[in-house]
């Protein structure tokens, strides 16, 4: 089998598509880039849904943490709590076993069992813990002119929050929602090594990496390899996020603009 | 394990539970706690050793030594934590089986890697085929630690690197002027004072290694997710005097919980540490303390 017969076979064997057996033998490098490429679909699924309902959902949780209001402080409070407090792997366990359960009394919910929805929902609800706390930090160090300038301009509730609150917060918060992002995408290799079943081999990159590993008993060939994968990933976050903070910061001086630095301090 | 267990079915309610949360079985849940505390205890100090080492290299005069401290420090960016999990453990057992063969198998004729397998002689397996169930399990475990340190090392090395830089240029200077050489500027003024300055990202660290206790799971060691799922699961009154249904959802609740207290006190044993350290530093909090005392 030639290289570009291989990559038809298995590009997209990851969702389903291609060759139903995963390969037997050979294991050739050009295997090997396929396969774990085509596992790196699932990670990007799970990581750019997680991250654009988590956005939202950290913006609320930062507000309400902020909040001088109990009712709605405590709540965001034990929330962000609970799962930055946990860990990750824990929380995979322990939400298949939740949604198992329910599976049982309403069957409706069914489709939580299955990694595409089940585990998308957890990393949603974890990124949006680590993001509201990045955000809420980012809504304390709001410089208080800022403010003052906006009540003095009449501006209240709403509109100084759309227009001035909302703004200098994500200005803020850039830099470490850029690696909260990066390690996002990191932490949905966990999926299917935490109960999620993987539904006819179609697993993430670093399933496939380690389906490699056990059969050839060799590390040094597939894990470099999502490495390398996992890199170029990481640059493409960088750059992406890079251009939004430059749109951000556009209106700053030059030596206040707000720089990305990469701090890789945080495993969940 | 109490005297009245001895027929759990005329039981009830927490008599119940008070025997069945003792049987042996949930004893190995217990000691598989012990062993997650064991391997903090040891991976904590291990690690703090390969970052301090790496951060030192990275500050060599050295080239070479200084692009390894660097490139150390370097390894876990981009890249997913358990990926090296998994590649270190493999990696590192036949690094050890491989120079164990060198070493114990001189004229040994074939080839080690043989297409797929990787192939050492009887003597220099480790641990040996005839040693026993405990060397083996002891066996995974030095391993695991050792992955262990070689990950949180390179994060550590990236905050001691940070904090030597945050010391004040002029302490160093000073020392310089009165004549010290590189080392003991290094070791009698940098080192001490550099902890205020690591505490932050090393508290940090703490929390996230306390968070990737359950990879150990993945290492093959029988550690508390392993006990969870193994005890959570449906069991038949064939199997047991304790029969009962899926019950892995509630095992996981408890791990959830027992995590989230540790951290909670871990929390605040480090910010005491910290109001300690801070005391009397000539940084920000150093001085808030000073005025709200004043």
């Amino acid at each position: 089998m030639s290289c570009w017969d291989t990559i038809q076979a298995y590009a997209l064997r990851s969702i389903g598509i291609g060759e139903r057996l995963l390969p037997r033998e050979g294991y050739d490098l050009c295997q090997q880039f396929t396969l774990i490429g085509s596992g790196m679909f699932w990670n990007i699924y799970f990581g750019i849904f997680a991250l654009l309902a988590g956005f939202f959902f950290a913006v609320a949780l930062a507000v309400g943490k902020s909040s001088h209001n109990p009712l709605l402080r405590k709540p965001a409070e034990w929330f962000i709590f609970v799962f930055r407090g946990s860990p990750l792997f824990i929380q995979f366990f322990f939400a298949y076993f939740v949604f198992l359960t329910l599976k049982q009394s309403v069957p409706f919910l069914g489709a939580f069992t299955a990694a595409w929805l089940g585990a998308l929902v957890v990393l949603f609800l974890n990124t949006a813990a680590y993001s509201g706390e990045i955000f809420y930090g980012a809504l304390l160090s709001i410089p208080k002119g800022d403010i003052e300038a906006a009540d003095a301009y009449g501006m209240t509730g709403w509109t100084r929050f759309r227009r001035i609150t909302f703004p200098t917060m994500l200005r803020l918060a850039w830099p470490a929602y850029t690696n909260e992002a990066i390690f996002l995408f990191h932490a949905t290799t966990l999926v299917f090594f935490s109960g999620f079943p993987v539904l006819k081999q179609q697993g993430d990159a670093l399933y496939y990496a380690r389906y490699f590993a056990d059969k050839t008993f060799n590390p040094f060939i597939p894990y470099p390899i999502l490495a390398f994968y996992f890199i170029l990933l990481t640059l493409v976050i960088v750059g992406l996020f890079g251009l939004i903070n430059s749109r951000l910061n556009k209106h700053m001086p030059k030596e206040t603009r707000t720089k990305v630095r990469f701090r890789p301090n945080l495993i969940r | 394990m109490f005297s009245y267990c001895t027929d759990p079915e005329t039981l009830e309610g927490l008599t119940w539970l008070s025997c069945y949360l003792t049987t042996g079985k949930h004893m190995g849940l217990y000691i598989s706690v012990v062993t997650v505390l064991v391997l903090l205890a040891v991976t904590a100090p291990t690690a703090l050793l390969f970052g301090f080492g790496g951060a030192t290299a990275a500050r060599s005069r050295f080239l070479p030594l200084r692009w390894l401290g660097k490139g150390y420090s370097a390894i876990v960016r981009g890249v997913p934590d358990i990926a090296f999990f998994m590649f270190f453990v493999i990696a590192l057992d036949q690094a050890f089986e491989w120079l164990r063969h060198k070493v114990k198998c001189p004229d040994w004729p074939d080839a080690i890697r043989q297409g797929n397998d990787f192939v050492v002689c009887q003597q220099a397996k480790l641990p040996l085929s005839s040693s026993p169930e405990w060397v083996h399990e002891t066996y995974a475990f030095f391993l695991a630690v050792l992955t262990f340190s070689i990950v949180f090392g390179a994060f550590a090395a990236n905050v001691l690197y940070g904090a030597m830089r945050a010391v004040p240029r002029a302490q160093l200077e000073t020392a310089e002027a009165y004549g010290m050489t590189r080392r003991q500027t290094f070791w009698r003024v940098l080192v001490p004072q550099m902890w205020v300055y690591a505490l932050p990202g090393l508290s940090n660290l703490w929390m996230v290694l306390i968070k990737a206790t359950p990879l150990l799971f993945l290492l093959g060691i029988e550690d508390i997710v392993y006990w969870a799922r193994e005890l959570g699961g449906t069991v038949n009154a064939r199997f047991t005097e304790y029969p009962h249904g899926d019950w892995r959802m509630w095992y996981f609740l408890a791990l959830l919980v027992f995590y989230l207290a540790f951290t909670k006190v871990s929390e605040v044993v480090l910010d005491k540490l910290m109001k300690k350290l801070t005391h009397g530093q000539a940084t920000a909090g150093g001085e808030a303390q000073r005025r709200a005392k004043a």
